[in-house]
Formats: structure tokens, sequence, C-alpha cells
């Protein structure tokens, strides 16, 4: 049977594009519109056929791998739940649940990701908006350390670049943008400025556009590379314009000082609402780790790095985060959901994810799944499920379910495990 | 001949998609195998443009395909993935985020191994 469905939404990253057209014959997916490059994959190279749960590489009934998982999990001093950003928002809150239940630590991609962006908005707050916000009304983008015509491919189209709004409806002509990195890339090359930093720099940088703010004068011509003459062109845009935006990326969370940068830019946005209105949007990554960032903060009042050991939820970076989890030892068994730490963790720490029992959901294969003790192969949020998303400016988008495969959703397994370990 | 150099790792649009074929794939492993350099640093330490390169850090060494690319000097670009990983140490500063971007790194081409001058 055809099907053609409409209003789509993409799980990739975090624009999540919710307005694809998808064709289908039965459970294979024949066409998808308007999804990027990156996009495609998510439904084109989705293999569709149900599979059974493995217990050691070995076919078994759902029972036994519950079972199996159960078993595991309940002779687990210090198990570690981890992934969770390229699941459904339903599916994240039974992971707090299991993690509550067994004392686990919970931790998400957020933490190899926008970790440090989180720490810096509970320092000095995060001054910001919606997308819809950015394409009716920002007339000065500012794109730092972050490279959207690689990692968030309609970003520029559908909200910030070129996107035509209420009052910007001549679309890029309406704007004037700036691009700040290490390197020239694909955004940089699409901007009018481009400020090319040294890396490790953007702290000193971002201290300096701040002091031009407060009108003082550097006692230096060059900060990190860029002549001071450039970022007082670049603080008079800011003073003077309509309604300006920056968007930061990994560019400021993976160099040094992390969320030090990622603060002073926060803190830089918030002064600059004395001249003019200014907002900032993290660029998240994986489709939905805004929304685990969001279901932990309500339900145990922290982003990531969690951990219940105790009974109560704890939070601490650097010690319930689980690169460092994984490299100090301290997991004896983990449930990895829908992420794949085994190709994305430095190597040291994947390594210990194949000294220690594991327990896998995900809808295809991946580098944790290839030696998963356990593996659940689950339905695909988006789609062969449905559920909620949260887009990289908090709005929740929902997911809908395109083709119907019977497979188990995240939610359903975990659900399952709660009750089993109870 | 090596030297040291500061790397950046990062997302491509060919990574993303070979993601989507599976990381045992051509697609992905030809996406994250390779390293861009500033060409001015590629002539000084004889790497040719396709030629193979081996990175070395304290965490361990890969070998990649070295392109030249719009890098400043003394830095170099591999995109994300399982092989970058194996340069990438696992210390986070306290804050769960191990240093993906301005890891020090020494760069030959294959075949020299000798210690970074």
């Amino acid at each position: 049977m055809s099907t053609v469905v409409e209003h789509v939404t993409c799980t990739f990253c975090g624009c999540l594009c919710d307005d694809l057209t998808v064709e289908a014959e039965g459970t294979e997916i024949r066409k998808v519109r308007l999804a990027c490059s990156s996009g495609q994959g998510i439904f084109m190279d989705y293999d569709p056929r149900p599979r059974q749960p493995l217990v050691d590489g070995r076919e078994v009934e759902w029972e036994e791998a519950v079972a199996e998982a159960a078993a595991i999990l309940s002779a687990s001093d210090s198990p570690l739940i981890y992934g969770l950003s390229s699941s459904a928002s339903e599916a994240q809150r039974k992971a707090v649940a299991l993690a509550d239940r067994i004392g686990a630590v919970i931790d998400s991609t957020s933490s190899v990701c926008h970790g440090p962006t989180g720490l810096a908005m509970q320092a000095v707050g995060e001054p910001t908006c919606t997308l819809g916000e950015v394409r009716d009304r920002a007339d000065l983008l500012v794109f730092w350390g972050c490279n959207p015509d690689a990692s968030h491919l309609r970003h520029f189209p559908r909200f910030s670049l070129t996107a035509k709004g209420a009052l910007t409806p001549n679309g890029r002509a309406d704007r004037t943008v700036y691009v700040v990195d290490v390197r020239p890339t694909g955004s940089s090359k699409k901007a009018d400025h481009f400020l090319q930093v040294d890396i490790g720099t953007d702290f000193e940088v971002l201290t300096t556009l701040r002091l031009l703010v407060k009108g003082l004068e550097p006692s230096v011509d060059i900060v990190g590379g860029v002549p001071v003459t450039e970022l007082k062109e670049l603080v008079e845009r800011m003073k003077s314009c309509r309604y300006g935006v920056a968007f930061m990326g990994m560019g400021l969370t993976m160099a040094s000082a992390r969320q030090l940068n990622v603060a002073e830019l926060f803190t830089l946005v918030a002064e600059l609402n004395e001249f003019a209105k200014f907002s900032v949007i993290p660029m998240r990554g994986h489709g939905n780790v805004t929304g685990a960032d969001q279901v932990l903060s309500w339900t145990t009042g922290y982003p990531f790095a969690v951990s219940f050991a105790r009974g109560y939820p704890q939070f601490s970076p650097g010690e319930f985060s689980a690169v460092d989890m994984l490299a100090r030892r301290a997991a004896d068994a983990a449930v990895i959901i829908a992420s794949d730490p085994g190709a994305h963790f430095p190597a040291a720490a994947a390594a210990h994810l194949e000294r220690i029992p594991t327990i896998v959901l995900d809808h295809g294969p991946s580098v944790v799944a290839s030696h998963a003790h356990v593996l659940f192969p689950t339905a695909a949020y988006g789609v062969d499920a449905a559920g909620t998303a949260y887009r990289m400016d908090n709005v929740p988008i929902p997911l809908k379910s395109v083709i119907s495969t019977g497979r188990v959703t995240d939610e359903e397994i975990l659900d399952r495990i709660i009750e089993a370990v109870a | 001949m090596s030297e040291r150099l500061t790397m950046v790792t990062g997302r491509t649009r060919k990574q993303a998609i070979g993601m989507h074929k599976g990381k045992d794939s051509p697609e992905y492993r030809e996406a994250t195998g390779l390293v861009e350099m500033n060409p001015e640093d590629m002539a000084r330490l004889n790497i040719e443009d396709g030629g193979q390169v081996l990175i070395r850090t304290a965490e361990g060494e890969v070998e990649l395909t070295a392109h030249a690319g719009s890098l400043p000097a003394g830095l170099v670009f591999v995109p994300m993935g399982t092989l970058v990983n194996r340069l990438i140490g696992t210390e986070t500063m306290g804050t769960g985020m191990p240093s993906f971007k301005g890891q020090t790194v020494d760069i030959a081409p294959v075949g020299e191994r000798e210690g970074s001058s």
C-alpha cells in the first residue's frame, strides 16, 4: 500500500525540520522531500525489518532479553545509563525512572556536546529566544564556533541566514552576518564578515567585546589574532541592530575554557540588551538532545551527569559524566539508549564498555551495539514510532510514525525492564 | 620529519551521510579517514595532497589521508569519528567534555616515525 505522509519531522539535528514529505510503499520508504543530505539517511537508510533481541549474539524472545537485562542491572553496584538524544522525550522520562529505581548514574550526549553550555546557563543565565523570532526579526546574526553549513544544513534557509520573515521580507538582504571561528568554513564563506580567532582565545576575544560594549579601550591592538578595529566594528553593529542573535557551538564548548567561553558569550549577550534586543541560541546537535536536558531538568533538577546512587539526584560533571565514569572504570554495567559512545567517545573511555555488561537499545547497527550483551532492536522515533522531541530553541515538536513495522519502542522496553527489576 | 600541530575535530556533510550507511561502510571510512591541513605546513613536512600521514598523541596513533585545506598554519582538522577518537584523551577538566578541539598532535608522513622535532 502506498502512503504519503506530510509535515514529517526529521530527527537528525536540533533543527527538527518538520516540513518533510515521506512516500512509502508498505514499510519501504521510497522518497523523502525537503530533507537535507544529513537527514535523508534517517529515512532512506532505515532497515524496517523486525528483528529479535540478542543476548550475547544469540536471538532470544523478548521476555528472555528483558530478564537478562534485569539480572545484569540487579547485580550491578554502579550502573550507568547513557545516550537518550536520539530517543523521544517519552522514553527519556522512562530512562530517568529506571535510573531512580536502580540507583544509576544517568547522562546524555549533552556531556560531549553542550554540557558546558548547561554549566554556563546555570552560572549566568541564558538570554534566549525561539527560531521563529530569529526568522521574523533578526537583522544581525553572529555564528560563533559553529558551522551550520556542515552540521545543520537547513538552519540557514529555514531560520536564519536567508529565511524570510515578517520584519525580514528580503531574507538575506535584510541581515548582516558574522562568523567567528578558528578556520574558514562553508558558513564563513556565506557571511558578510569572518573573524578568524586563534584557537583557545575565544574567551579573550569575548571579554574584549564586553569591554568595548562598556566603552572601555583595550591596551592592545590585536586580541586572539583579530584586530581590535574589527571588534569595534562588530560591537557598533551589535549595539545598533534591531534584533541580534548569536548562535554558538562546539568551538566554544570543546575548546579550552569550555563553559567559561560560553558564560562570557551569554554575559555579553545579556549586557547588549542595554542597547538593543539580543539573544543567543546554542546550536544543539542530536535531534532530541535538547529534550534530554529538558526531561532530566524537570525530573531531577539537573540537565546531565546525574547520579541516583544515594537515592536522590546529585549533579557532578567530571564525576557522573559518562566519559569520566568510563575512564575511571567506575561503571560496572551500562544501558546505552539510542547513541553510540563506542564510536564517539575517546577510545580509552569506549574501551571500558567492552569490559562491562552492556544493554543496548538502538534502531540500527552501531559500534556499541556490536558488542552488547543484551541488544534490543527498537523502532526509530520519527520513522516507525511517534513521540516528542525538543528543537534547539526548546520548542517541543511532534514526531510522526511514517511506516508501521510493529517494532518496539525505547519507552516500551524501558517500561518492561523497570517492571522486571522491581 | 614530524611536527607538533593543533587538531580540531568536527562534523562534515560526508561524515553525516557515512554514519547512516554504517560505521563499517566505505562511505564512513572515507569521510572520517582524512585530515585537512594548511598547504604550507604540508610542504614543510613533505606531505603530499592525498598522501598518508601518521598522527600521534599520548593516547594513540592513526594513519589518515592528508588533504590541503583552508586551515591557518599550525592547525589541522579531522572529521569526528572512530579513528580520530583514538587520539583524544579522557581528561574533561571537571566538565564531562574531552578535548575534541585543541588537542596537540604529532604529524609526519607515513614511514617517518622518529620523535617530534
